[in-house]
């Protein structure tokens, strides 16, 4: 294999990094012009970790910028993409550097509460993420700024983790998306403007505030500045946790977690796209732009899978998975998600001539262009990689 | 909806738990958590007896109820299980150890043994895929477990039951 530019692994480690300097970084960045603090964040690069890579500081401005009289930041926890694990960690490690960036948005934005939507699955979490809560809460209020963190526990719906669904579950609702425009940053939570970060967005936030931007930015690649955490999973001799430096391509990474028999890596989860062997060297990952091949935004879960697994299996997962947490409300989803999945089941039972796949192809672009929110345009994601590189494991 | 009366005491508790929050609309969801808490599920008159307290109508409850996967409306068992089907899980084998707690329990997922002592679910990623395939019963995660293991797992739960095999 040939890798045309060449860029190791860099392992960094700055999340899990704790000084316990929290309260000197929150005092200290409180101090700072609001505006100041937005520069910073925009010069920096960072772009939201959820998986969407919505600039981070752009965020910030456009909420502050907007008018109310109340004003709302969201930790969104509620990590719920197959394979992908990294917040637990985070939240259960370094909660205050969490709450130290939803604070330090807090004032930017004029904010005065802040939620964290915590996957129900995570309730283990809740008690001590309390303790952690007070003490900040009790910090805060020695140095004079007003700020209340409350912990919404949510109640096991995938669909929760799209902003609009996750206000609306907060609301005390069904978790269906609305519609956007209006976007969070005018018409959020209760219709007031609401900051949605993720809880890893949060976390290099402040590690931008305690470094500065240029530290950060001087890590990664154009258009992919900085680390992030990826969740590794699948078959390797290694699964865990790792924050490295953005813009490594696929090679590298396999090089490094692969078993030496692997054949694809799912990158994103089940919304994301699965690699095969022969795209690894020119496959990046990242935000945007080109690097040696085409590039993928993540939300760090990379599951790595060796000739033993049968890809068709791992699509009628991931179809299983989704038409599962459908929610229902718009029919390309709805409808498309259980078609898919009984197709695949057809054309595996030689029901239908495998040239129907062409047909569930349409179909998933189809569902790409009409769906009402990110999890219905995605199914086509992980469909169309798998069907199109492995045509035959779907057959026969 | 039939017409069942629940104690009075149940409906006392429920009303204290709507009051906790302030009988607020938005809080629904936080009530509903509570209340499982407290009675283990959610059947229907549980939540005519909400709906009347928040003062909306029980159609919304039901359809809340019903949206997230975390609220029953049947009881479950003491010791509930819950396989991940997640696909870190599924590719290590998940479905057969789900088949296997399937054969042992005699239920199928979404049901309680007749003695009220499992029952069986299955759930999507616990966002433990390093451990995979994983197993929980109650709160109680268990990692890396092939078919062969689950005979282990349930006699854990089972008083007087040896520790067969392994």
């Amino acid at each position: 294999m040939t890798t045309n530019t060449s860029y190791p692994l860099k392992r960094v480690d700055f999340i899990f990094l704790n000084e316990n300097d929290w309260k000197q970084i929150l005092s200290k960045t409180l101090k700072r012009d609001k505006q100041e603090i937005i520069n910073c964040l925009m010069s920096s690069e960072l772009k939201g970790r959820g998986g969407a890579g919505f600039p981070t500081g752009l965020k910030w401005k456009l909420t502050s910028d907007s008018e109310a009289d109340e004003k709302f930041v969201i930790c969104n926890a509620d990590e719920g993409e197959p394979g992908t694990f990294k917040d637990r960690e985070i939240l259960s490690q370094v909660p205050q550097k969490v709450l130290t960036a939803m604070a330090v948005c807090a004032y930017v934005i004029g904010a005065s509460k802040g939620f964290i939507y915590l996957r129900g699955e995570y309730k283990f979490l809740q008690h001590a993420l309390t303790n952690a809560i007070n003490e900040f809460e009790h910090y805060c209020e020695d140095i004079g700024f007003h700020f209340q963190t409350s912990i919404f526990m949510g109640s096991g719906a995938y669909i929760c983790g799209e902003e609009t669904a996750l206000f609306d579950s907060m609301e005390g609702k069904r978790g269906e998306p609305r519609n956007k425009p209006p976007y969070p940053t005018s018409f959020g939570y209760l219709g007031k403007p609401t900051v949605v970060n993720n809880v890893e967005t949060l976390a290099h936030a402040f590690t931008i505030f305690k470094y500065g931007a240029k530290k950060f930015r001087d890590l990664g690649v154009q258009y992919s500045r900085g680390t992030k955490l990826f969740s590794v999973s699948g078959d390797t001799p290694t699964p865990g946790i790792f924050e490295l430096e953005l813009g490594m391509t696929l090679q590298d990474f396999v090089e490094e977690f692969g078993d030496g028999d692997t054949k694809a890596v799912q990158v994103g989860g089940a919304s994301g796209f699965l690699v095969p062997r022969k795209r690894f060297s020119e496959t990046a990952i990242g935000y945007q732009g080109r690097l040696t091949g085409i590039s993928l935004p993540t939300g760090g879960s990379m599951m790595l899978f060796n000739s033993t697994r049968s890809m068709y299996n791992v699509l009628h997962n991931y179809l299983d998975f989704f038409r599962e947490e459908s929610c229902g409300q718009c029919t390309p989803c709805r409808v498309g998600c259980q078609q898919l999945l009984a197709g695949i089941e057809a054309v595996k039972r030689g029901e239908k001539h495998s040239s129907y796949l062409e047909k569930l192809l349409k179909l998933s672009e189809t569902m790409q262009l009409t769906a009402k929110c990110g999890l219905g345009q995605s199914v086509a994601n992980s469909f169309a990689s798998i069907v199109e590189n492995f045509w035959e494991e779907m057959v026969f | 909806m039939p017409k069942i009366k629940i104690a009075e005491n149940t409906v006392q508790l429920i009303r204290e738990i709507c009051t906790k929050y302030g009988n607020e609309e938005g809080e629904l969801i936080n009530v509903l958590h509570n209340v499982q808490d407290k009675l283990g599920y959610l059947p229907a008159e549980v939540q005519e007896v909400i709906a009347r307290e928040l003062n909306i109508p029980v159609a919304r409850i039901y359809g809340v109820v019903t949206f997230y996967s975390f609220f029953s409306m049947l009881p479950k068992g003491e010791h509930p299980i819950s396989v991940c089907m997640g696909t870190a899980c599924y590719v290590r084998g998940s479905e057969q150890v789900l088949e296997e707690f399937k054969r042992q329990l005699k239920i199928d997922v979404g049901q309680t043994t007749p003695d009220g002592k499992f029952s069986l679910g299955s759930l999507r990623c616990v966002g433990a895929c390093g451990l995979a395939p994983v197993v929980m019963v109650g709160e109680k995660v268990y990692g890396r477990v092939s078919p062969q293991q689950v005979r282990k797992i349930l006699s854990d739960y089972i008083i007087g039951c040896p520790h067969s095999e392994s």
